[in-house]
């Protein structure tokens, strides 16, 4: 097998040398797929199903991207990416956009230089604790153990929201959500933090889901969303204006369902119009076809179809909109216009 | 190869190109030429490659995120901490957390593994069984498998709810213990004023204890009397604490409290659950593989020896401890060593329980925040290798000096 | 004496006693009991705790392996059919078989073709491992790797058997060459060989790319049991050279290759496999030119590579220093060169020595693939950690998962082990 694997390893060297550095729209058009970093397995948002097939919220929009740059909904290679190894995945260009809940820090963004090119989640830390133990707010868990699952800035808001409320606690950190989990049901720790969002996905499977409590205190911001290298501002716009168009989508009323419909002919609301490429050709401006948008929202609907399908009250995770709901709903999803 | 000569042409008279291939004498100045100029063209080739890369990505290599705060909190720590403390401190909390679990991993794996291979050998046949099924079963699994079900088993303890209240279900084992799913919680000494005292008389003690014992050895060669050995623990014990009640007991004990906090135990000495796990795993571990090579160089020592030691009327154990031992000890350290190398290098698996070596905080929630993974994982690599290279210094010097003697 | 006795006595038997029956204390069951497991106090104490160990396990083990539900979708599932009664859910296993044995990602038409190599690695191994059978298997044992890569990664056939014809035309070019000197020989072997697999590479990536073709799998799709195995095959494989030259390095005259072996061997060994891993994952990336994209499995094929071939060379090193000097001098005495010395007199010898210590590194070798599932790859573990684990069905099962996983590894290094102690008592009898 080693000849085999020099002679590749000689192709791939003399055949990639050439394509360096090109723009990655680009790129991703010469190479027929887009390779999208995802979570190595956070139920609702990325996680391989029992047919191996990558489903959830993060993974969706993946497939949105794809069909809105390629055509092809299904030209999407997932990487599976620890939080210690999605920043250099994407800074090196093994992958063309991460959607692995990230959250949007001012380092991040600066320092790594990376492009948030926006919010797919607006999500907050919280806490879960068992219901008989009787807390009720998480100013109560003064000298409690708590399981803290790194990788994102958890340990970090954890720290600094008992330092602030002058508070002590014990702190485990554990790697993967597998075994924070089982750390937490076995009472090794008095509470478990992570994200909202992974707490509600965490307490659907426990045996006993009534038998825990999320804490009301919401302890951060963690503005989630797709990050891009810095520098390649065509591709950011691409990656930005695709979650733009799902969240316009929804704002306007075009689903999976009618979106074939709408994007066919003129329809009287010119917003609509000029989002799926009836009137003007605003795809073009960044070298995509007309109904760029189009494609994209016919995978998996808009964003509130994605979102309910993949993580809403329905599902096992049991979301509710909050946050991110539209803003004409009290939410803080808000697409600039498309004109 | 063509660009050889270019240096070592012209070193002696009538010479030909061929002759840096086929004479003895150049041959070898050629091939390390070759070899130099294929290291050095990798080297500059990995150092190009990454100028680029990194200017390319508009990164640079910067150690000064070690200075900053490191803004996260550490379970366990040997030494001063809070997530006020920048990354180095941080860095090296886990340092110490990997050389404490190191430390006595070593510690308990040599106790574990010396006490499986005697055991194996045993004619118990029961017994010799049960060790054998311990070293295959814990030798052909990965460690990582032992240490994520070891972790799982660890955590099934009682819960310490069961010890706090004012009517707790369980006391505290001899009232002073108590073993919960977060760990065991024991009693921390507190110095007060003139504790230095009782201290320095216990110290004074044993060095007494060694003297007398030393003493009793040398009467016993040079005369035949055998003194006793009571005074032994009365020396050991009787100034000690006559000093400590004369003082007014200058050392108190900070036991564990059940009312203190809804959730744990407060106050006491506590070994976090992690440190149990991790530590359990890697000894049990290990263990198998020193009781293999404990075996080993028993079998290694002749039956001779044996029956010699048998012929002149020693019992079993004391042929064990007094004959077969000391010689199986000079096979057995070498790959001691390399078991005690292997023991701190798996030690870096030890976020799979959560606890926090070095690989945890430098390696992970670092280079998780700071996004610098060069540098993290160079540090991580030049930690690593300081730590190896003084254990194999340090256990090589022991080796040299209990080496067999040749004459 | 013995004459005058005899008249005196009147009557002297002439048939024996018929032998009694010995005590019941010192016969079967109770006499082994009494010699094994009863001797002395000691003994005695230490066989009843084994005892009560032994009965201690089973007693919790054996209802949760009988009682097992091996049939339901979910573990709630299992939890209902239990119905508060101890026992483990095995259906986990039987649902996720096939992503814990080939990962999530490999393509479910095409099992029979790692399953094919794995069940032809034995057909492989065996000439290698079983010195009676008849040397020209050894032909199939070259063959094999290409034949495996073409089976498990797909693609044209003609790949493969052109690195195979690249292979056999560096050896016949060697061959002839090495008359004119070891160096000579390899240096036109290598350059026949590369310029065999270049014309090979771009005619099966060209015109004959459709010939034979199985479907192509990439590497990120290999998971599960499997992918530990193709690690563990092809880095000790591939370790074994590489091993060879830096025990040949360490203990060269030549002070550059020397020091530069020494440092390789230390450095690599002076750190865990992990940190390794984390530079195949986190750090290669940045070292090689920009826009190389060659995959993660790749480049954990590399480093554990490198880890392997350090200590590999280590026990090789043990090997060369245990052969008696006088070989060395034998070898010079005939007039050999350094290659041929070592080709023909020292390695053969002392790589017969090394068996064992080779053997010891190959189980822990294959034992440290799961640490891959670290970085984020689906090998057994890394399923279990990751996707099954994490599912909202599966959550929960620990105790099943990890004791299939530690199952399967306990079978195939038992098996190694076991084969290198039978080789061991072979090779010890050949010295007799």
């Amino acid at each position: 097998m080693k000849k085999t694997k020099i002679l590749g390893f000689a192709a791939a060297t003399l055949v990639s040398a050439g394509a360096a550095y090109a723009g990655t729209l680009e790129d991703v058009q010469a190479r027929g797929t887009l390779n999208c970093g995802v979570n190595t397995g956070l139920a609702g948002f990325a996680s391989p199903d029992a047919n191996g097939e990558w489903q959830g919220f993060d993974v969706a929009y993946c497939r949105a991207l794809a069909a809105a740059v390629l055509g092809d909904p299904s030209a999407v290679e997932f990487k599976s990416l620890t939080g210690k190894t999605r920043f250099t995945a994407l800074a090196s260009g093994e992958i063309d956009i991460l959607a692995r809940n990230t959250t949007w820090t001012f380092s991040r963004d600066v320092d790594l230089k990376f492009d948030f090119v926006g919010v797919n989640y607006y999500d907050g830390q919280g806490f879960i604790v068992p219901k008989d133990l009787g807390v009720t707010s998480a100013k109560e868990l003064d000298g409690a153990t708590i399981c803290v699952q790194t990788g994102t800035t958890t340990e970090l808001n954890l720290s600094d929201f008992f330092r602030k409320n002058n508070i002590s606690y014990e702190p485990v950190n554990i790697e993967t959500e597998a075994e924070a989990k089982q750390q937490y049901l076995s009472g090794s720790c008095d509470a478990f933090t992570t994200d909202a969002s992974g707490l509600a996905a965490s307490r659907a499977t426990y045996e006993d889901p009534s038998a825990h409590v999320i804490l009301p205190e919401i302890i951060s911001k963690e503005p989630l969303g797709p990050v891009v290298r810095h520098g390649d501002n065509d591709w950011a716009d691409i990656a930005r204006w695709t979650l733009n168009a799902l969240i316009a989508a929804e704002e306007y009323g075009v689903t999976s369902a009618n979106v074939g419909e709408m994007s066919a002919a003129a329809t009287d609301n010119p917003e609509v119009n000029r989002l799926l490429g009836t009137e003007g050709n605003l795809g073009e401006m960044y070298g995509l076809s007309a109904d760029w948008a189009a494609k994209a929202i016919s995978v998996g609907g808009n964003y509130g179809e994605i979102f309910s399908k993949n993580i809403g009250e329905d599902t096992p995770i049991g979301l509710a909109r909050g946050l991110n709901a539209q803003w004409t709903e009290g939410g803080l999803l808000y697409s600039p216009p498309f004109r | 190869m063509s660009s050889a000569p270019d240096t070592s042409a012209g070193q002696a008279g009538g010479f030909r190109l061929s002759m840096l291939l086929n004479d003895t004498r150049y041959r070898g100045l050629t091939f390390q030429f070759i070899a130099l100029a294929v290291i050095i063209f990798l080297m500059f080739w990995l150092g190009t490659n990454l100028v680029r890369n990194l200017a390319a990505a508009g990164l640079n290599i910067s150690f000064r995120f070690l200075g900053e705060t490191a803004n996260y909190d550490i379970g366990q720590s040997l030494i001063e901490y809070s997530s006020q403390s920048t990354h180095m401190r941080a860095a090296m909390v886990g340092l110490l957390n990997t050389l404490l679990v190191a430390f006595l991993g070593c510690v308990l794996a040599t106790i574990i593994g010396v006490t499986a291979g005697v055991l194996r050998l045993s004619k118990n046949w029961l017994v010799a069984r049960l060790m054998s099924a311990y070293v295959e079963a814990f030798r052909n699994v990965p460690v990582l498998i032992w240490i994520l079900v070891i972790g799982t088993v660890v955590s099934l303890g009682p819960s310490p709810k069961v010890y706090l209240g004012d009517d707790p279900e369980r006391g505290l084992f001899l009232g002073l213990f108590a073993f919960t799913n977060r760990g065991l919680t024991a009693p921390a000494p507190v110095f007060g004023p003139g504790s230095l005292w009782v201290v320095l008389t216990l110290v004074a003690s044993i060095i007494g204890v060694i003297a007398y014992l030393k003493h009793r050895k040398k009467t016993l060669f040079s005369t035949g009397t055998l003194l006793p050995t009571w005074p032994v623990p009365a020396l050991l014990i009787v100034p000690t604490v006559l000093v400590f009640f004369i003082l007014g007991q200058p050392i108190k004990l900070d036991m564990p409290d059940p009312l203190a906090n809804r959730f744990n135990l407060q106050g006491g000495f506590e070994i976090g659950r992690p440190l149990i796990a991790l530590w359990l795993a890697l000894s049990v571990y290990t263990g198998a593989f020193i009781a293999e090579n404990v075996r080993a160089g028993i079998l290694a020592i002749s039956k001779g020896q044996t029956e010699a030691a048998a012929a002149l009327g020693l019992r079993p154990r004391r042929i064990m401890n007094l004959v077969v031992l000391p010689q199986a000890l000079r096979v057995i350290i070498p790959p001691l060593i390399s078991q005690y190398l292997n023991l701190t290098k798996n030690s870096s698996l030890a976020i799979a329980v959560g606890y926090t070596d070095i690989t945890a905080t430098l390696g992970g929630i670092t280079l998780n925040q700071t996004g610098r993974a060069i540098e993290c994982v160079l540090l991580l690599m030049l930690f690593y290798l300081l730590i190896s290279l003084s254990i194999s210094a340090v256990m090589n010097v022991y080796n040299a000096s209990v080496a067999l003697k040749e004459r | 004496m013995s004459d005058t006795h005899a008249e005196s006595v009147a009557y002297v038997r002439d048939t024996f006693i018929p032998q009694q029956e010995p005590p019941v204390r010192e016969k079967g069951v109770v006499k082994w009991m009494r010699e094994n497991l009863f001797s002395s106090v000691p003994y005695t104490i230490l066989s009843l705790l084994a005892l009560w160990a032994i009965w201690s396990i089973l007693s919790s083990f054996l209802p949760w392996l009988l009682n097992g539900v091996w049939n339901a979708s979910s573990l709630s599932e299992c939890r209902e059919t239990l119905d508060g009664a101890r026992g483990g859910c095995f259906a986990v296993l039987s649902e996720r078989w096939n992503q814990l044995l080939f990962g999530f990602a490999y393509p479910s038409e095409f099992y029979w073709r790692p399953t094919l190599a794995f069940v032809l690695l034995f057909a492989a191994a065996a000439p290698v491992l079983v010195p009676m059978l008849p040397r020209k298997l050894l032909i199939f044992t070259l063959v094999y790797p290409f034949l495996a890569y073409w089976l498990i990664w797909g693609g044209t056939i003609v790949a493969p058997i052109m690195g195979l014809v690249g292979l056999i035309v560096g050896a016949v070019v060697f061959q002839t060459l090495s008359h004119r000197g070891f160096a000579i020989g390899v240096l036109g072997a290598v350059i026949s060989a590369i310029a065999i697999w270049w014309i090979g590479g771009s005619l099966a990536g060209g015109p004959l790319s459709g010939v034979m073709a199985l479907e192509q799998v990439e590497s990120a799709k290999m998971g599960g049991f499997m992918l530990n195995m193709i690690l563990g095959t092809v880095c000790v494989s591939l370790s074994l050279p590489f091993g060879i030259l830096l025990a040949l390095g360490r203990q060269s005259k030549l002070p550059i290759i020397r020091v530069f072996s020494v440092c390789f061997i230390e450095f690599i060994r002076g750190v865990p496999l992990i940190t390794l891993l984390f530079v195949a994952n986190v750090v290669l990336a940045y070292f090689l030119p920009p826009g190389t994209n060659f995959d993660l499995i790749l480049r954990v094929i590399i480093m554990i590579t490198m880890f392997a071939s350090a200590y590999i060379a280590e026990v090789i090193r043990g090997g060369l220093a245990a052969l008696p000097r006088g070989q060395y001098e034998a070898a010079d005495s005939l007039g050999l060169d350094y290659a041929q010395a070592m080709r023909l007199i020292i390695l053969p010898q002392a790589l017969k020595i090394s068996i064992p210590g080779i053997v010891n590194v190959a189980v822990g070798l294959f034992k440290d693939t799961t640490l891959v599932s670290i970085i984020s790859m689906f090998d057994v573990i890394g399923m279990i950690r990751g996707p099954i684990l994490s599912s909202t069905e599966w959550s929960g099962v620990y105790w099943e998962l990890y004791g299939f996983a530690a199952l399967m590894f306990f079978v195939i290094c038992y098996g190694i082990s076991q084969y290198s102690q039978w080789l061991e008592r072979r090779l010890a009898t050949d010295h007799r």
